[in-house]
């Protein structure tokens, strides 16, 4: 009886000890990723004005979480606002992801260049 | 009392090999090269799931980047190779370094495939498999930086109430699976291991906090 006390007491401490490992410290994720599984699991369901109003949301949740979003959030945003046709908002979002992280100068770059020659 | 120590002997012994089997990954390229953003194409599948490329690759994003790399959005890497006239991963894992470089300014390519993804279904209950390969390859160079593999298997819950229980247990498991792709969930928990483990996953990026680094 003891024995099985301790055993339990035992995997309980190692499953905490696991849960701590790898869990995300960084960034607020939000649905972020769930959203661009949905968008290829469900393309119909994933509609980008459905995913980009649970993406404001989150951007709100992230502020009150006082975390930053993740790399490529706010390029995801932008391409969704392009395809609804919110070009400014597009080319705002794609802004953002540079300044935040300056490692998607090029490719930013690139996205705005082929929106503003549409 | 003489055989209790030959035992514990013994045991201490497969411990010790149990820590020698696993020697920690050579890092040398990785430290020469140490990469800031990483490019993550849409793995290759050898599964038999249609849905592995795109189930695996939305799971990717988040232990890369909490290791403190800038990981470029997935879904516009693929829309932009797939524009580009590269639609299968197949065709994207060949695209030379170069252009990769030109078109992304990306510092290293990771590179994935699946080889097991989905459920194998027993007579009671269901296991959840999932097993993959990593390559993170230097954009500048072609040095390949880090490599890594995971394979992971869950069962679907055990439960009480005999065999008649057991059997209602698998149908209901199944039907709610089925709907939920627990191959993608698994997917979440291959990659922490895979990419977020000392000694053998990736090193840590330069987001990644001073504060908490060891």
């Amino acid at each position: 009886m003891k024995d099985q006390k301790t055993i339990l007491l035992l995997s309980l401490a190692i499953g905490v000890l696991l849960a701590g490992c790898g869990t995300p410290n960084i960034y607020y994720w939000g649905r972020y990723e769930g959203l661009i599984y949905g968008q290829y699991a469900h393309p119909d369901k994933a509609s980008p004005e459905l995913q980009s109003r649970l993406m404001e949301e989150d951007m709100h949740k992230a502020i009150s979480a006082n975390k930053p979003l993740p790399p490529g959030f706010h390029a995801h945003l932008g391409y969704l606002y392009y395809q609804m046709g919110k070009a400014d908002r597009a080319v705002a979002e794609f802004q953002v992801e540079k300044t935040q992280f300056p490692e998607s100068t090029v490719f930013m770059d690139r996205m705005i260049s082929n929106l503003t020659k549409k | 009392m003489k055989r209790h120590f030959f035992q514990i002997g013994m045991l201490s012994a497969l411990l010790a090999f149990a820590g020698c089997a696993t020697q920690p990954y050579d890092y040398t390229n990785f430290r020469a090269h140490p990469p800031r953003s990483i490019v993550v194409l849409p793995p290759l599948n050898n599964s038999t799931e249609v849905k592995a490329t795109y189930g695996y690759l939305t799971t990717v994003t988040q232990p890369v980047a909490e290791q403190g790399f800038y990981v470029f959005p997935v879904a516009e890497v693929d829309e932009l190779m797939k524009q580009n006239g590269l639609p299968t991963p197949g065709e994207m894992h060949q695209a030379p370094l170069n252009k990769i470089g030109e078109v992304f300014g990306a510092d290293a390519v990771l590179y994935l495939t699946v080889n097991q993804y989905g459920q194998v279904y027993q007579v009671l209950s269901s296991t959840t498999i999932v097993t993959a390969q990593a390559r993170l390859v230097d954009v500048k160079t072609g040095t390949l930086l880090w490599g890594g593999n995971v394979s992971i298997a869950q069962g679907s819950g055990d439960s009480g109430g005999g065999i008649i229980g057991a059997l209602i247990t698998a149908a209901v498991t199944q039907v709610i699976n089925s709907a939920g792709d627990p191959a993608h969930d698994l997917s979440a928990t291959a990659n922490r291991q895979m990419f977020r483990n000392d000694g053998h996953g990736l090193l840590h990026g330069p987001y990644f906090p001073k504060d908490k680094e060891k």
